[in-house]
């Protein structure tokens, strides 16, 4: 992390991740979400709704895990002034929003002929809402931190405070029994049958791709960005 | 219930929300990234 502090060693690396990035990512997506639309075996109890797993457990990850990059970001802002903290948080903020809200949607999809309902104010749906907005809050924050000239340093605080939702959203299956299932994947293994999971780590990893290659351009847009704004302000002097 | 409306829903929504998403990075990337080479070229 410390290597790349520099922003001209972080381009050298950036500009070929993207690409790569931006490849492996489709090339996985693509092959998962055809082989969980039209290789799987329908879920006994669920039937043919259960494909919609292989898009919403990869959003849910990288919804919480953009926030955890967010507060990563913000730790190494505050303790360490790392250049780029700020930057990187400001470009996970909308990837990290656009999945958490593709999670929300795809949810409240499968919902309705699971569990016959768009939305129940369930511990689970509601704290990955919160987290939604939470992404909106660090958006507007950062970026009207960014145009008065500051440091981040209050949208690096915000960061981190808002990190007490991930272990709520994590548990809320466990504290809160009410409508969503609880977890059904872990560290060790996993209650759903092997012919119907094997396309997830293609998807996972694949949208996980996707979203690193949307952060990468995200930042690369924010350093040209400052880079004309300071060519600028010489010129003008 | 047919299922088939709500797992095609479910794609497109995701598909268009990452298209949309990464369209947008890579706009926003070559614009500024072009404006900064206009800038260093002048």
């Amino acid at each position: 992390m410390h290597a790349l502090a520099n922003p001209t060693r972080f381009l050298r690396f950036a500009r070929p991740a993207t690409t790569w990035l931006l490849l492996i990512g489709l090339a996985l997506t693509a092959v998962g979400i055809v082989a969980g639309l039209a290789l799987t075996p329908p879920d006994y109890l669920q039937g043919e709704t259960v494909r919609i797993l292989y898009i919403h457990v990869p959003s849910a990850w990288l919804g919480m895990a953009g926030w955890m990059g967010i507060a990563g970001g913000s730790i190494s802002q505050l303790v360490w002034r790392h250049p780029l903290a700020a930057v990187a948080g400001r470009a996970v903020a909308p990837a990290g929003a656009t999945f958490a809200a593709i999670c929300l949607l795809t949810g409240s999809i499968w919902g309705r002929p699971a569990w016959g309902t768009w939305w129940e104010w369930d511990g689970r749906l509601t704290s990955m809402l919160v987290l939604f907005f939470l992404y909106l809050g660090y958006i507007a924050l950062a970026s009207s931190e960014r145009e008065r000239g500051g440091e981040g340093r209050i949208a690096a605080i915000y960061g981190l405070v808002g990190a007490i939702n991930l272990p709520i959203i994590h548990f809320s299956v466990l504290w809160w029994r009410t409508l969503h299932q609880g977890s059904s994947i872990g560290v060790t293994g996993s209650s759903i049958d092997s012919s119907i999971l094997w396309p997830l780590p293609l998807t996972m990893i694949g949208f996980t791709c996707l979203f690193a290659a949307a952060v990468l351009m995200r930042m690369r847009a924010e350093l040209a960005d400052a880079k004309v704004e300071a060519r600028t302000r010489r010129l003008s002097a | 219930m047919n299922p088939w409306p709500f797992v095609i829903a479910a794609y497109g929504v995701s598909v268009a929300l990452t298209l949309a998403l990464l369209l947008w990075a890579l706009a926003s990337m070559r614009r500024a990234e072009a404006a900064a080479d206009a800038l260093k070229r002048r």
